[in-house]
């Protein structure tokens, strides 16, 4: 007899490995407990309330716009100055690069009403280098840009120290100048860890609370930021409101981090 | 013509180079060969302007280079983890060399696309370096250092990262692209073959020192001393003398200049048998003989047979 020409039979197609499968488990069971509820809870109790017209109250959208404006204004600042220090760090060595190094992470393990503290008093009224910044927008900005610092340092650093080196020089052999070498074939590789870091430190400002809260006076119209916005919200009783404006809040943030996260994965198809 | 001149080279305590003089002549492809921490691709740093020497001075066609940054060089370097810009296409890695020069359009276009075919890339323009395979990406290498015509074409270790057949394949091609071009190459290898295979010029470096400057078949016959001879090839040792496997004999009866040994074990090479021997006196000796005499004496493990040198050498202390 012939041997059948259908010799090849094809196998059922392989399943998630059970350990494979507990590992999507846990991981919806923990976003849902963690991050789904609380933020489907918002949205409900908003909805709920009909609350929307909190959002479109003219100094919510002044706040809203606010908010939206000096984190976008940080995160840029940050991309540059992020990318700049964790250079510093990987490539040069001076006396105390450790310490240094070791400070990076001190806006995160400080207590940020803290960090409101601090910058009172050395950029307020009484400052003694000076300059009295206190209750402007540009405190806004150094509280922020301060709480956000350690972001795109951490996200450059592991990527800068695996950079192939040799690559910098193959530009050089090539006749490409320091800053030509930077510009094509440095920058491109880091953009993705920047824009990584730069939609933490966008995210970050967007919510932050504690250390903006002192410093920049919360003037309605002027340097209220949503987040003393929604707390005021909440002060006066107006939890749904709060919600709203929260909602609003996160809607455009996720559309901003899905914006980074595209770009991103734009600069790293040649990863394949 | 490249002149390395009384080049000596530290890092720390580590002495990478020693007084090292070397020329390379216009048009020829010479091998620094050496084992690891010998200084060959220090050595080839230096000349590209990556390194620069403690004391010493490196000339391209007369021109003093030393000081010179390596963007100045007009040298192009292959690397041996091929140092491919990842976010490149093979195409634009090809040109970069060009584009930052602000090249006309129409001539990257034209240079690129012979240099693709030069180097058997031409279907791949578009893809990325992480979808090629080593051998690929080493080629896409030489075709971006060939790109900007170099004076001189330096490669350090280009083949080390790649499996023992492509490399064999690339060697080839490389000598062949050579021979079409004449561009004066330099290629630093740890392995004696791919210098003697690919190089018309050796220049074997030992723990920073020059040991021998020579042709393939020199460096083979006529090694300088006791290191080149037994790091060009194989070698046994008798007392004061060293021979190579291919120049022992080995006999069934004693005839008075024979040695007494063991078969201790045959490995068959193919075409040859080394035949690993024990002497008399306890030292290992390793013959190299063809298959038909192997199968013309019987040999067989535990077997005694009768050994003497047909050629030996003898290096004055």
């Amino acid at each position: 007899m012939a041997a059948s020409p259908q010799a090849a039979v094809a196998l059922p197609r392989a399943r998630l490995s059970g350990g494979a499968g507990l590992a999507v488990g846990v991981s919806t069971a923990y976003l849902s407990v963690v991050v789904l509820l609380p933020l489907a809870a918002l949205v409900w109790a908003t909805h709920a309330h009909g609350s929307w017209q909190a959002v479109t109250s003219k100094q919510s959208i002044a706040a809203l716009k606010l908010t939206l404006l000096a984190s976008f204004a940080v995160a840029v600042v940050q991309a540059i100055a992020g990318t700049a220090v964790a250079w510093t760090l990987v490539r040069d060595s001076f006396p105390g690069q450790g310490a240094v190094n070791a400070v990076i992470d001190f806006p995160f393990a400080l207590p940020t009403i803290v960090t409101s503290v601090t910058l009172l008093a050395l950029y307020g009224p009484r400052s003694p280098v000076g300059i009295d910044a206190a209750f402007t927008r540009w405190a806004i900005v150094l509280a922020l840009l301060f709480v956000t610092l350690p972001f795109v340092v951490r996200t450059v650093q592991p990527v800068l120290i695996e950079l192939d080196q040799e690559m910098e020089e193959a530009a050089a052999s090539l006749g490409a100048s320091s800053l030509t070498t930077f510009r094509r074939v440095v920058l491109p590789n880091l953009l993705p860890a920047v824009l990584s870091g730069v939609a933490l430190a966008f995210a970050r400002a967007v919510g932050e609370f504690g250390s903006v809260v002192l410093v920049s006076g919360n003037l309605p119209f002027k340097t209220e930021v949503a987040s003393v916005y929604i707390f005021g919200r909440i002060e006066s009783g107006d939890a749904a409101g709060a919600a709203a404006v929260s909602v609003v809040l996160l809607a455009i943030s996720f559309a901003v981090l899905l914006g980074i996260g595209a770009f991103r994965r734009r600069v790293t198809r040649h990863d394949v | 013509m490249i002149e390395a001149r009384r080049i000596s080279k530290r890092f720390g305590d580590f002495v990478a180079l020693d007084d090292v003089t070397v020329d390379v002549p216009t048009g020829s492809l010479t091998a620094l060969l050496g084992p690891s921490g010998s200084g060959k691709s220090t050595l080839l740093r230096v000349i590209a302007g990556l390194e620069r020497p403690d004391s010493g001075s490196v000339l391209l066609d007369g021109d003093d280079v030393t000081l010179r940054p390596p963007q100045k060089r007009g040298v192009g370097f292959v690397f041996q983890h091929y140092a491919a810009f990842k976010h490149m296409t093979v195409w634009d890695n090809i040109a970069f060399g060009l584009t930052i020069r602000r090249t006309p359009r129409a001539t990257v276009r034209d240079r690129v696309t012979e240099l693709l075919e030069l180097v058997q890339l031409s279907g791949l323009a578009k893809r990325y370096p992480a979808q090629l395979s080593g051998g690929q990406r080493q080629r896409m290498g030489l075709a971006r250092a060939l790109a900007v015509d170099p004076k001189v074409l330096l490669l350090d270790e280009p083949f080390g990262a790649l499996d023992a057949r492509v490399r064999k394949e690339l060697r080839l091609w490389l000598r062949r692209l050579h021979d079409e071009t004449h561009t004066t190459t330099v290629i630093v290898t740890h392995d004696q073959e791919e210098a003697m295979e690919v190089a018309d010029r050796v220049v074997v470096l030992n723990g920073g020192h020059v040991e021998q400057v020579a042709a393939p078949r020199d460096l083979y016959d006529k090694p300088a001393n006791e290191f080149v001879m037994s790091f060009v090839g194989p070698v046994n040792r008798m007392g004061d003398a060293f021979i190579r496997p291919h120049d022992v004999e080995v006999l069934l009866e004693p005839n008075g200049s024979t040695q007494e040994a063991m078969v201790e074990r045959l490995v068959h090479l193919g075409f040859e048998v080394r035949v690993e021997l024990v002497r008399d006196d306890g030292e290992q000796l390793s013959a190299q003989v063809t298959r038909e005499q192997a199968e013309a004496l019987e040999l067989e493990r535990g077997q005694i047979v009768y050994v003497r040198p047909t050629r030996q050498t003898v290096f004055s202390s």
